[in-house]
C-alpha cells in the first residue's frame, strides 16, 4: 500500500463560513489525499488533539474572523508543547499581507489568501511533505 | 521511544503512530503487531452500521458519553470511503464527536477505506487491536455508509448495531441478505419522524421470519440521537448481548475462531498474491497473461491455472 499524505482541514474562531475550508478539502481529496474535516468553531486545543490522534501530516487552518494571529500562535505553541513540530501548518483566509512576516515567524509553512489556485495549494502540500 | 511499550502504557501518541504504520503497510508496523496481538482480547468491540445519513456517528457520539458517564476508556475507529479515482478521502465522522475530542478518556481515528469493500478497510481491525491493547474498555467501529452486503464489521464486533432511518427504504429492502442478518441489535435512529412506527413494524416482521441465531433473539431500539433520547434503552440492550455472549462462552468461543480464521485467510490472500506477482515477473507478471486472454489466445482461469503451476515446483 503506498503511504497516504494525511492532512488536517481545521476552522477555529468564531467564522461560520466554511466554504473555503470546504473547497480545499475537496481539492486536496481529489488529489488522492486523505482528509480529516471537523467543522466549524474548534479551540486550538481541539485542533491539535485531533492532529495528534489522527497522526496527520500538516494542518491547514482556515481563518476569516481577524483572530488569526493568536490561533496560530496558540496552535504552533500547542503543537510543540506535544513534540509535533514535524507537522507542516498552512493557512488561508482574510489575513492582511502585513501580518504574513509574523505568522512565517511562528513557523506557519504558507498562507494563502483570496484568489489562490487550489492547484498552488496543492503543490505546498506535496512538496513541503516527504513520504 | 519503543512504539508498542507506549502504546500498552496508553499513550495517545504512540497509537498513532502504529495505526499508521499498520496503514501504510510498513514492516515495522507488522513486527508491532505480532507483540500487540498477545495483549488483546480484553476490550468489548462494537460495531454500527447502516445506510449513509441515517445517523451513526450521533449515535456513536451519544454512546461515548454514556460509556463515559460510566468512567469506561472508549476508542472509535470510524471509517469513511476512499475515492475509487483519485484515491483520496473525506474523513468526517469527527464532526458529530466534537465534545470528546479533549477528554482524555476518548481516542478516535478516522480510517479510509482504501479499495476495501466490506464497509471497513482492511487494517482496520488493526487499529482495534492496537486501542485494544492499549487498554481501552469498549472499542466502537463505524462502518462507512453501507448498502446491503457490507457485512465486514460483524466479524471483528461483539455486538453489532444495524442503524436505520425512517422512510428509507420499504419492506422488500428488508428481506433481502446482508445486513439484515448481522444486526443483533437493530436501532431505528431519528424516531421522531414520522413513520418510525412503521419502519419499526417492517423490521420486526422481517426478523420473525430469520432463522434463530443462536439463541440470541435480535431486537429493535427506537432512538433520537440528536437529542439522546432512547440511548439508556440502546446501552441496556447491548449490556443485555453482552451478557449472553458471556453466558454463552462457546458461542464467544466460536466467534473468535471465526475472526481469527478471517484474518488468517485475508493475510494469506495477501501474501500469495504478491508470491504469484513475484513468480510471474518473467512473464510480464499478470498483465502480461491478461495481454493474451484479452486477446482470447487463452481464457482467465487457464491463466490462473497457469500462474498457480509456477508455485508447484521449489518451495520458495
Amino acid at each position: 500500500m503506498e503511504k497516504k499524505i494525511k492532512v488536517l482541514i481545521a476552522k477555529p474562531g468564531l467564522d461560520g463560513h466554511d466554504r473555503g475550508a470546504k473547497i480545499v478539502a475537496r481539492a486536496l481529496r481529489d488529489a488522492g489525499m486523505e482528509v480529516v474535516y471537523t467543522g466549524l468553531h474548534q479551540t486550538p486545543e481541539q485542533i491539535v488533539a485531533t492532529a495528534l490522534q489522527e497522526d496527520v501530516d500538516a494542518i491547514g487552518v482556515s481563518i476569516l474572523s481577524g483572530s488569526h494571529n493568536y490561533q496560530f500562535n496558540k496552535i504552533m505553541e500547542l503543537l510543540r508543547d506535544k513534540k509535533l513540530e514535524e507537522i507542516v501548518v498552512f493557512g488561508g483566509g482574510i489575513i492582511p499581507d502585513e501580518d504574513i512576516p509574523s505568522l512565517k515567524q511562528m513557523g506557519v509553512k504558507g498562507i494563502f489568501t483570496p484568489g489562490t489556485s487550489t492547484e498552488t495549494i496543492v503543490n505546498f502540500v506535496k512538496e513541503n511533505i516527504h513520504k | 521511544m519503543n512504539l508498542v511499550e507506549e502504546a500498552l502504557k496508553g499513550n495517545y501518541r504512540a497509537i498513532a503512530r502504529i495505526i499508521t504504520m499498520i496503514e501504510n503497510d510498513s514492516p515495522e508496523g507488522i513486527a508491532m503487531m505480532k507483540e500487540l496481538h498477545l495483549h488483546t482480547g480484553k476490550a468489548y468491540v462494537i460495531g454500527i452500521t447502516g445506510a449513509p445519513g441515517v445517523g451513526k456517528s450521533t449515535l456513536v457520539d451519544k454512546i461515548i458519553e454514556y460509556l463515559r458517564n460510566e468512567k469506561k476508556k472508549v476508542g472509535v475507529v470510524a471509517v469513511d470511503p476512499s475515492s475509487p479515482f483519485s484515491g483520496g478521502a473525506i474523513l468526517a465522522d469527527r464532526i458529530r464527536m466534537q465534545h470528546h475530542f479533549l477528554d482524555e478518556g476518548v481516542f478516535i481515528r478516522s480510517m479510509a477505506t482504501r479499495g476495501s469493500f466490506g464497509g471497513l478497510s482492511r487494517t482496520t481491525k488493526d487499529a482495534v487491536k492496537v486501542l485494544d491493547a492499549s487498554g481501552f474498555d469498549f472499542i466502537i467501529i463505524e462502518t462507512v455508509g453501507v448498502g446491503q452486503d457490507e457485512v465486514d464489521v460483524v466479524k471483528f464486533s461483539k455486538t453489532t448495531l444495524v442503524a436505520f432511518a425512517p422512510g428509507l427504504g420499504d419492506e422488500v429492502q428488508a428481506m433481502k441478505a446482508g445486513i439484515m442478518e448481522i444486526g443483533d441489535i437493530f436501532v431505528i435512529n431519528k424516531a421522531d419522524r414520522e413513520d418510525a412506527d412503521k419502519t419499526e413494524m417492517d423490521i420486526n416482521a422481517m426478523l420473525g421470519l430469520n432463522p434463530k441465531k443462536n439463541g440470541w433473539v435480535p431486537i429493535v431500539v427506537k432512538t433520537v440521537a440528536t437529542t439522546g433520547e432512547g440511548i439508556k434503552e440502546l446501552m441496556k440492550q447491548i449490556d443485555l448481548h453482552r451478557d449472553f455472549l458471556e453466558k454463552n462462552t462457546s458461542f464467544l468461543y466460536e466467534k473468535e475462531i471465526y475472526k481469527s480464521e478471517m484474518e488468517i485467510a485475508t493475510i494469506l490472500k495477501e501474501k500469495l498474491f504478491e508470491r504469484a506477482l513475484e513468480k510471474t515477473k518473467a512473464e510480464g507478471g499478470i498483465r502480461g497473461y491478461a495481454e493474451k486472454v484479452a486477446s482470447r489466445e487463452i481464457d482467465a482461469y487457464t491463466a490462473a491455472e497457469k500462474i498457480l503451476d509456477t508455485f508447484k515446483c521449489c518451495s520458495n
